[in-house]
């Protein structure tokens, strides 16, 4: 039996030595603004293709219209996931993911645990798969998915997604009820930290940009220079000068995960309505697409 | 005599599919048998979160053998006809059989197809089964091309007699069948070896699985009841959710919960709505207060300290959930009902109908309209109206969707509107199904007939209408339910012209809509700087005028070719009407027949004079003048349109009686002169029954007619006169209801 971790930070770091010892590459956080770490290539994208593939990483992810001003306990517009994608999925994965819950100290014989239906999309990836979220006590601790379609390809071999709200499970495995208060390092260590020391500032501020004051013509317009580059990106001929065939599927899917990110900061803002907000999703699903098909080719080209 | 035992082990099937998916196993499987020859006595299935179980008893041993005999062509038929016929038999030339035929000699092909065993046609079945398995939503997983439900990890397959159980050879895509099962995920995990149904089942239970839903949901229901009565309390009916709970647990443990003190004022409907949605609770109810007190969580296992752990860790959880309902109640509760409802105004309803607010404009202007006609006040009619869709705006129904209406009465209340208004707020919506009842106090009446006609006005402008299957904006409810709250409110007022009325705001609000859809890219352009000073003033003065046109300045310059669209759209709502009530009466037994000779005399838009029309018109066709009478009248129709049509000309005159040459004839004048004496004031009077028994007068003297005089006499003064007679007994008995619309007779 393991031991009950002592900080949010305990879980990340037994979390991190938990899926290493299950042979996946422990990644870093990709260094944009995402909405949830699905957004990191290293999920997105490499759900593509036939290629072999194993990651895990903590992906920090911001939705503004989640911000509260550090004042909600539940809720932040800046939080942090684990993610975790296999690929193709293995058969024990479920066995897996209940071995990572042992590992920060849920004890299977004591809770409650289940797998209630909840099938994913992504309306602004193009993608859907099958799964879970799982109920640790009538709590939503992970989602578990088997991903089907990614940018409008379907997902051959599947990928098994495991997606954990960290804070969240944080504060069930801690037993602290504002996220606030919840220890970020060791209670004991000689400068104890909370969750609130790091961030509560950072939550206050960025709920007033995000909701008061970012300027939301010059989102606008970032949004559509994102937009623009990304199809300029992708119409570039495969072949640079040099004669090398350099297909640049992860440039433009970057321009895609920008114009994503600028969408939410503009429905923050409250300037979508809600029939533009459908056309704005499928813009950025289309990009979603192109870069997804693009990858594809780069793939092909590799293999 | 074998019996079958089929285990499907999966990862965790959603409980709303689990039930259809049984009956889907039990189905496919046997009609799979059978087709392949195989008899079976009796199946049943069952489902758990984990697992399809099927046991099928009294299978036969093997299939009949089959004994096929084919004609081919004849002996001395060209070569490429009898190579035709070997490729299509599967047989050499020398497997066939020559036989006499008429007068030639013909082969044939004889096959024998020897029984099969019973397990080869089950691996066969199973297989075909499994690969076409029709989940609603089915996955693909691993590297593999196998779709289930989620991934599928083991088959069970066995076929057992008294000498024991046997594995039917059977592997599919990797996983090969087994006599083994697993238990509970949890409490018991490791293989379990099964020899046919009883152990399965009896094994399972002891590895806390509990094979039969209905046997979960017995048991959740019963231990559920037991612990809300030793504090007495009781548990709040809810059979889907139980059912639900019971397709998410296989070893079901009941715990009970209080709610805290702090969240007791929060309306029952949302505790019951948070508890429901989020964590599917069922609630305990206080029978004393009446109020939800406490809940029921149903964990799927059994712990060391029987479930403390589990019950603390759902009651955080629940905290959290009621907190946040607590914060939306409260701030919904700052916001006047108007203030919300003006939000409404910013949001879009339809991109070619306008704004949540204009359409609320138009219902409330519409309620006002029909209040005095079911007996409403106008003005809280339309009161009622215009905040009847405000709680839309409100953040506890963007959380829980499905408490608008209850929260718009709670707040309307708060607010101390008068009662009949936020009563409205709620009733307006009825009826939502054929078992939801229909409101009756005038102002919800006024207000759901307002929005229903709204709805309906709007959708029948734009051509959106229901087609097929596919009826996205629920315009079939809106029209029965309209239908339904006329008819069993019996309030009474000409439709139609309040169809009209809806129909040319409808316009106006597509024309207004379409008209700013114009304007906006001119904005857009603008923003962009690329427009110059004129076509800016140019926008400005048509936005202003869109803005003032007025819909009686519209339709005034629209024209006439406006108006009979109207009227066009209206009548093809009112039959769209129609059409809903005979599904309606369907129900009740009315005839959809007898619905269209009333409907047929035309202006028949007071819903409940015709209902009670039609009800006495069915009643009378049932009696033996009415049957009779019926005959009597399509006789007389078909002889006159046949002796119209030979003529060409129409026999439409009075027809005189001093040219009647019989008795019967003589006395069907009289009788047609009684009846129509009679019938004119008993209709005025919405006498039905009256107006029936009128022209039940009519059964004895036509009968007679027919019997003792031809219609067609040599003397064609007499014959004309005649045939005017039959027309008369049509324009007579017409005025009732259009008899030939009537089948049968």
């Amino acid at each position: 039996m393991t031991t009950t971790p002592k900080s949010f930070q305990d879980i990340i770091l037994r979390l991190q030595s938990y899926w290493a010892a299950q042979g996946c590459a422990i990644l870093q956080p990709y260094d944009m603004e995402v909405g949830a770490g699905t957004f990191h290539p290293a999920t997105t994208l490499r759900a593509l293709g036939p290629r072999a593939w194993a990651a895990a990483y903590v992906q920090p992810s911001r939705r503004p219209t989640d911000g509260r001003y550090g004042e909600n306990p539940n809720r932040l517009q800046h939080y942090y996931q684990y993610q975790v994608l296999i690929k193709p999925s293995p058969p024990d994965l479920q066995d897996l993911y209940l071995g990572s819950l042992a590992a920060i100290g849920i004890d299977a014989a004591l809770h409650d645990i289940r797998f209630v239906e909840d099938d994913w999309e992504s309306p602004t990836l193009g993608a859907w798969g099958l799964g879970w979220e799982v109920w640790c006590d009538g709590m939503e601790v992970s989602q578990f998915t088997y991903f089907q379609q990614v940018g409008g390809h379907d997902c051959r071999p599947v990928s098994g997604e495991l997606t954990y709200g960290l804070e969240r499970l944080a504060m069930y495995v801690l037993g602290v009820d504002h996220v606030m208060d919840m220890p970020f390092n060791d209670p004991g260590a000689a400068i104890p930290l909370s969750y609130g020391d790091v961030f509560r500032e950072a939550e206050r501020e960025y709920s007033r940009w995000n909701f008061e004051i970012a300027d939301t013509d010059a989102l606008l317009r970032h949004f559509e220079d994102a937009e623009a580059e990304c199809a300029r990106i992708l119409a570039a001929p495969e072949t640079d000068g040099a004669g090398r065939r350099i297909v640049m599927a992860l440039p433009a899917y970057d321009q895609c995960i920008k114009a994503s990110h600028l969408f939410n900061l503009l429905d923050a803002r409250g300037v979508i309505s809600v029939t533009e907000r459908q056309a704005y999703i499928g813009r950025v699903r289309a990009l979603a697409r192109a870069c997804a098909d693009a990858f594809v080719a780069a793939e092909a080209v590799a293999a | 005599m074998p019996d079958l035992l089929l285990e499907l082990l999966s990862e965790e099937i959603p409980a709303r599919m689990q039930a259809r998916a049984a009956e889907d196993l039990r189905r496919l499987v046997t009609e799979g048998l059978v087709e392949r020859g195989l008899t079976y006595a009796h199946a049943t299935a069952f489902v758990t979160p984990r697992r399809l179980a099927l046991a099928v008893a009294g299978l036969a041993e093997r299939s009949a053998a089959v004994r096929e005999e084919r004609k081919g062509p004849r002996v001395d038929a060209p070569e490429k006809a009898i190579e035709g016929f070997l490729r299509a038999t599967g047989l050499a030339r020398e497997d066939l059989e020559i036989r006499d035929d008429k007068k030639s000699q013909v082969w044939f092909a004889v096959t024998e197809r020897p029984g099969r065993a019973a397990a080869e046609i089950v691996a066969e079945t199973v297989e075909a089964v499994v690969r076409g398995f029709p989940w609603p939503k089915s996955m693909r997983w691993g590297e593999g091309g196998l779709r289930w439900v989620r991934p599928l990890h083991g088959i069970l397959c066995q076929l057992s007699t008294e000498a024991g159980a046997k594995t039917v050879p059977l592997e599919i895509e990797g996983i090969r069948a087994g006599d083994t099962t697993r238990g509970h995920r949890f409490m018991a995990p490791e293989p379990i070896r099964v020899s046919g149904f009883e152990e399965y089942a009896a094994r399972l239970e002891r590895a806390r699985v509990l094979l039969d839903p209905a046997e979960r949901a017995e048991r959740i229901r019963h231990d559920a009841t037991q612990l809300a009565f030793a504090q007495g309390l009781e548990v709040v009916e809810d059979e889907a959710l139980l059912a639900e709970i019971a397709g998410l647990v296989e070893w079901p443990v009941v715990l009970m919960g209080r709610i805290e003190e702090r969240f007791l004022d929060l309306p029952p409907e949302v505790l019951q709505t948070s508890m429901k949605a989020h964590q599917k609770f069922l609630s305990v109810r206080d029978p004393k207060s009446g109020r939800i007190v406490g809940y029921v969580v149903v964990a799927n296992r059994e712990t060391a300290d029987d479930g403390a752990t589990i019950l603390a860790g759902n009651a955080r959880v629940l905290a959290a959930r009621l907190a946040d309902a607590a914060f939306f109640w409260e701030n919904d509760l700052r916001m006047p009902p108007e203030a919300m409802a003006a939000k409404l105004d910013g949001v879009t309803f339809h991109n070619r109908l306008g704004t949540q607010g204009e359409r609320i404009a138009r219902i409330a202007a519409l309620a006002r309209e029909i209040a005095p006609l079911v007996g409403a006040d106008p003005d809280l009619a339309e009161r009622a109206a215009r905040l009847a869709k405000a709680d839309l705006a409100s953040e506890m129904v963007y959380e829980f969707p499905e408490l608008q209406g209850v929260m718009g009465r709670y707040y309307a209340g708060r607010a101390g509107e008068d009662p009949s208004v936020a009563a409205a707020a709620q009733e307006h919506y009825s009826p939502l199904g054929p078992s939801d009842s229909v409101p009756d106090a005038p102002v919800s009446v006024a207000v759901a007939l307002a929005d229903k006609i709204d709805l309906l006005t709007g959708f029948w402008w734009i051509d959106e209408k229901p087609t097929g299957s596919k009826d996205p904006f629920a315009l079939r409810r809106a029209a029965l339910g309209s239908v339904r709250v006329i008819l069993d409110t019996g309030v009474r007022f000409p439709v139609l012209p309040i169809l009209s009325h809806a129909m040319t705001h409808a316009l106006h609000a597509a024309y207004i809509t379409s008209r700013s859809a114009m304007i906006d890219p001119i904005k857009d352009l603008e923003s962009s700087g690329a427009v110059v000073e004129e076509i800016y003033e140019a926008r400005t003065r048509l936005e202003g005028a869109t803005k003032a046109l007025s819909l009686d300045d519209l339709l005034g310059d629209l024209g006439g070719g406006q108006a009979s669209e109207v009227r066009g759209k209206v009548d093809n709502l009112f039959s769209f009407f129609i059409d809903r009530l005979k599904v309606h009466l369907r129900n009740q037994g009315i005839r959809h027949d007898v619905i269209d000779a009333a409907f047929q005399l035309g202006g028949q838009d007071d819903l409940v004079l015709l209902v009670a029309r039609v009800r006495a018109l069915q009643e009378f066709l049932g009696t033996d003048d009415g049957a009779n009478l019926l005959a009597g009248y399509k006789r007389a129709v078909n002889i006159l349109s046949q002796e119209e049509k030979k003529d060409g000309v129409e026999y439409s005159l009075d027809p005189h009686p001093s040219l009647a040459e019989t008795d019967a004839e003589r006395a069907l004048f009289t009788a047609l002169d009684a009846a129509e004496v009679a019938i004119a004031p008993a209709l005025d009077a919405e006498d039905f029954a009256g107006a029936m028994t009128a022209l039940a007068g009519l059964r004895g003297p036509i009968d007679a007619f027919f019997d003792t005089t031809i219609v067609n006499a040599e003397n064609d003064i007499v014959r004309r006169n005649r045939l005017c007679l039959l027309h008369r007994i049509r324009t007579v008995m017409n005025r009732v209801a259009v008899f030939s619309a009537v089948e049968g007779g």
